[in-house]
């Protein structure tokens, strides 16, 4: 079947959280004729046990439509999923580069947000054609006018033609769907041309191997061809094409410049496949591959160790299997004596981090400890070497060092104006330069501030929301590097220094967390039957000290009336609260511990 | 013949104490009338049922024994001995509560077989039994005692509760002073728990945490001073010519709780009334706590499960798999001083104790919180102090 590619029309959607585009997804299919309401509910439970089976969440989704338009022509609507956490512009902006256009899905009520605004920043720098729809019109507090004026102010598209649609109750998906064709462009690309596709998200299938999804900019693939990916070199032969159901993968003849599906060639190292590198044909080359995607690097480490030691094979296995359609994860082993054998993983942000880690407990049935986050370091030695510094353990010797940077980042937070002097105040508190403010609308302000990203790693989020009652919202990136005075920060317990527990910290910081972090261990040890001083230090020097008294009495006097059944219970509650201990020296740590650090600012 | 010790409840008490947990409410006449007859049918059944078993001990708790009706209390015992074959020398002991015991009632037990008094003082300090709620003074006790040596009893336990709010370690020493002085054979000293559901819950609950964890209290006396009437009670006994045979337990020699000994030691034991628990052949029974089902239940007990003594009246029924077993012979046997021997877990289990706690008992040895001696292992001193942490262990 060969496909003209000006029927042809991929695009994706794209929104702030919980404007309601997965909602959207869900009724363009539907309303396509593709599926019943009922199929596709069957559709979904099918989707979510394949997804059982091979205990992989297909992450990033691609489906194709087939629509018949009100000029009677037959369109094939590739509709590209991105990712639904968009705090990282990298993820989402590998799924745009699979599409030429974009749907703006804005809310009704809340019009437009911090990452409405990103999104289509990000939509345009890759030359997508947008087009908004205002969802959520039947919601009592809807002023769709008002939030058309927003979005042609705002962002400076057209839009007081957009669709007034709900998602929810199918109310002018028609539109919708005339404006896709009418709006988004159909693809270009010579199909004679040598293969120049884009993998934009993998997946990898015990039976198949690595699945790479794609978009041909340029030729013609098809099963027997060899192909070859541009930057691992890899090559294997193609076993099957095809494009995307409803959760589920349609063999196909062959896919054409334009087209969006997949390729399966028994690609069983999952290190060949990288998203956002370019597959084409080992004999006929193209000549050079696809920008790709802006590189992205992990800005946000932290130690990764398996609960359970014998667990490390488990964890370095779920990990790569993470990587394939995660290129931005990073990881290698490092040990630690607390902890034993694990993985420095780097992150774009604390949200993927814990996305990550979710992921790897779920999906993967592992138990984790995590240590606390950090960022990179620039050291600068003496002898003029620059070193990144990801984990704390490894700081050079403080007479080696010259002087050492820390990463600032750019950040907006949108708020109304009820908070802003105490959004102000959380920025002042977190060594944060002032940049300016500028009210967008009477209520609304835009503050911007320089923040040093190891400022907000931790619980940044958390007291923006709690000092804005929820109103704020935050958006960053990276600036650079700033010159900084840091220290790093040793934790001892018992006289013995705990590798696991060390960070690196603003210098004038140290004393206060330091402080605060022995108070916090001091909660979290238990009672030996020996005192444990946990002290803090900086180059050797105690700057903190709390004392885990010495358990002197634990004694259950009571026992009556022969029944011995609560005693046991109170005893294997005893015995429970070991079991997730880490011993250290002859102390036992809770695993807990290691991640306390990251509520240090509860309180 | 085997050995069976006999447990009996009584729930009712004349009102509750701010601080008890345990099975046991007011009532009227009716009620406590109504409850002795299924207690007596509860009795005839499992008497039926236990033909080849001698009784070595009974023990009336509660709740407060001595508050039932007098002649209850005769009925009671008379059918325990009708159905059980009761050792001449059995130990039998009723709790009693100082303010419910007159002259005619402790003759009255005397005379159906018990003789040993349990009475529940808790402290010699009348601003204290009123803040726990006991309906007693200090000086009721003191006739209550001297009553109970007039009339005739030779082995009278006196129960004392340590670590009370607002008690320092001076107010706790002169209540045990009292009590060494009026020479009582035996002597049980608790220390306080603030368990839930009760109105000390409420009032100390926040107390009782900053308690166990080391820091300072504001009513509650803190872990240390706790920890010092620990000893305290230790020393002032030993000198006054008591040994501690268990963790909370004093008795001249001679006068150790048999009953007791026998739930560390793992003796069968029936438990009679609302509640109670029994273990036979291994196997543990529980009683329903629901009071009108237990009476409805005892109007006509059968046996309902695989083995003729799983009854209606039971909760549960559980037989202790053998890996709990050696976990409940080591963690009940070290409650007490003695410990437990080697030979018996040999015998009970067909192996030698080393085969199974080797690394146990070498950490705790490490620890210097157990010692083997002379075919006995058992806690040190410290040990003792220390003995959850030291039990948790033997659980695998």
């Amino acid at each position: 079947m060969s496909i003209e590619q000006s029927k042809i029309r991929n695009f994706c959607i794209i929104a702030h959280i919980d404007h309601g585009k997965s909602t959207l997804a869900d009724r363009i299919i539907e309303k396509t004729g593709t599926l019943t309401s009922r199929e596709m509910q069957a559709q979904v439970l099918d989707n979510m046990e394949l997804e059982r089976e091979r205990g992989i969440t297909i992450k990033s989704q691609a489906v194709r439509i087939i629509y018949t338009a009100k000029n009677g022509e037959e369109y094939i609507f590739n509709l590209i999923d991105t990712p639904g956490h968009v705090d990282f512009n990298y993820e989402v902006s590998r799924s745009l580069a699979a599409c030429d256009g974009a749907i703006l899905v804005v809310d009704a009520a809340q019009g437009v947000e911090a990452q409405t605004l990103a999104n289509v920043y990000l939509a345009l720098d890759h030359d997508l054609d947008v087009f908004p729809v205002i969802n959520k019109v039947d919601l009592p507090s809807a002023r769709p006018d008002e939030v058309a004026q927003e979005i042609e102010d705002v962002i400076g598209i057209e839009a007081l033609d957009a669709p007034r649609i709900s998602a929810k109750t199918g109310l002018n998906i028609e539109e919708v769907l005339e404006q896709i064709v009418s709006k988004i462009p159909a693809p270009t690309g010579d199909a004679k041309a040598p293969l120049k596709a884009l993998i934009f998200d993998a997946l990898y299938d015990s039976y198949k191997g690595v699945i790479v999804f794609c978009r041909i900019k340029e030729g013609t693939v098809k099963v027997g061809d060899n192909i070859r990916m541009m930057a691992t070199k890899a090559e294997s032969i193609v076993t099957e094409v095809g494009y995307f159901g409803a959760g589920q993968f349609i063999p196909c003849d062959e896919l054409s410049a334009g087209m969006v599906g997949y390729i399966a060639a028994s690609i069983k190292n999952v290190a060949d496949t990288r998203v956002g590198d370019t597959v084409t044909i080992a004999d006929r080359p193209c000549d050079e591959a696809l920008p790709g995607y802006k590189k992205v690097n992990p800005m946000v480490y932290c130690g990764l160790y398996p609960a359970d030691s014998s667990k490390y094979p488990d964890l370095r296995e779920a990990l790569e299997k993470l990587q394939i359609n995660d290129a931005s994860l990073q990881f290698e082993p490092e040990t630690s004596l607390a902890l034993g054998f694990g993985f420095r993983c780097g992150f774009l942000g604390l949200l993927h981090l814990e996305i990550i880690q979710e992921r790897l407990e779920r999906e993967f049935d592992l138990d984790l400890v995590t240590t606390a986050p950090g960022v990179i370091y620039k050291i600068h030695k003496t002898n003029g070497e620059v070193i990144d510094l990801t984990n704390p353990s490894n700081l050079p010797d403080p007479s080696e060092i010259d002087y050492m940077e820390e990463p600032f980042v750019s950040a907006e937070i949108m708020v109304t104006s009820d908070y802003v002097g105490a959004i102000m105040n959380l920025c002042q508190e977190r060594r944060g330069i002032y940049i300016s403010m500028e009210y967008l609308e009477e209520t609304r302000a835009l503050i911007k501030y320089d923040l040093p990203l190891n400022e907000i790693i931790y619980d940044f989020f958390d007291a923006l929301k709690s000092r804005s009652r929820g109103y704020a919202s935050f958006d960053y990136e990276m600036k650079g590097y700033v010159r900084s005075e840091l220290v790093k920060l040793d934790i001892l317990i018992n006289r013995e220094m705990v590798d696991a527990l060390s960070f690196i910290v603003f210098k004038d910081s140290a004393y206060d967390r330091g402080r605060r972090m022995c108070e916090r261990l001091k909660e979290e040890i238990p009672r030996h039957l020996f005192e444990i001083p946990i002290q803090a230090a900086v180059g050797g020097k105690i700057i903190a000290r709390e004392t885990v008294k010495a358990m002197r009495k634990d004694v259950l006097a009571k026992c009556y009336g022969g029944d011995i059944s609560r005693k046991r219970k109170l005893l294997e509650k005893q015995k429970e609260g070991k079991k997730r201990m880490r011993q250290v020296g002859n102390v036992e740590i809770p695993q807990e511990a290691f991640m306390s650090v990251l509520k240090l600012d509860e309180e | 013949m085997r050995n069976l010790e006999i447990y009996i409840h009584t729930p009712f008490c004349v009102k509750k104490c701010a601080y008890c947990d345990f099975l046991s409410f007011p009532s009227d006449d009716n009620t406590q009338a109504r409850y002795a007859h299924s207690l007596i049918q509860e009795i005839k059944y499992y008497g039926s049922l236990m033909k080849d078993y001698k009784v070595s001990t009974i023990y009336i708790g509660g709740g407060t024994p001595t508050w039932l009706d007098e002649n209850l209390m005769v009925a009671i015992m008379n059918q325990i001995h009708e159905n059980f074959n009761v050792d001449s020398e059995a130990e039998v002991s009723i709790e009693c509560n100082p303010g419910t015991v007159t002259e005619s009632k402790l003759r009255k037990y005397l005379g159906c077989g018990i003789n040993r008094l349990s009475i529940g003082l808790q402290s010699a300090d009348n601003d204290e039994l009123k803040l726990l709620g006991r309906i007693h003074t200090y000086e009721q006790f003191l006739k209550n005692y001297e009553l109970a040596r007039n009339v005739g009893f030779s082995n009278i336990n006196v129960d004392i509760i340590c670590g009370l709010p607002y008690q320092t370690v001076t107010k706790f020493m002169n209540t045990l002073q009292k009590i060494v002085r009026i020479k009582p054979e035996h002597l049980s000293v608790y220390s306080l728990i603030i368990e839930k559901g009760t109105p000390f819950y409420e009032t100390y609950k926040f107390d009782a945490v900053r308690q166990e964890a080391g820091m300072p209290t504001e009513i509650l006396p803190n872990e240390d001073e706790v920890y010092k009437m620990y000893k305290v009670t230790q020393m002032l006994l030993k000198d006054a010519g008591y040994l501690q045979y268990e963790i909370s337990n004093y008795a001249k020699n001679g006068y150790e709780c048999k009953h007791n000994i026998g739930y560390w030691k793992r003796e069968n034991y029936l438990g009679l009334g609302l509640g109670a628990a029994s273990l036979i052949e291994n196997v543990r029974y529980t009683n329903t706590r629901e009071l009108y089902k237990y009476m409805e239940g005892c109007n006509k007990l059968h046996d309902v499960g695989e083995n003729i003594f799983i009854s209606n009246i039971h909760d549960e029924a559980n037989e202790i798999a053998r890996k709990a077993q050696m976990e409940e012979f080591m963690f009940l046997g070290l409650r007490m001083n003695e410990g437990v021997s080697r030979g018996d877990f040999e015998r009970c289990f067909g192996m030698p104790i080393e085969a199974v706690y080797r690394d146990q008992i070498e950490g705790l040895k490490r620890e210097e919180l157990l010692q083997i001696r002379e075919g006995r292992v058992y806690l040190t001193d410290k040990g003792m102090d220390l003995s959850n942490y030291a039990m948790a262990k033997f659980l695998m």
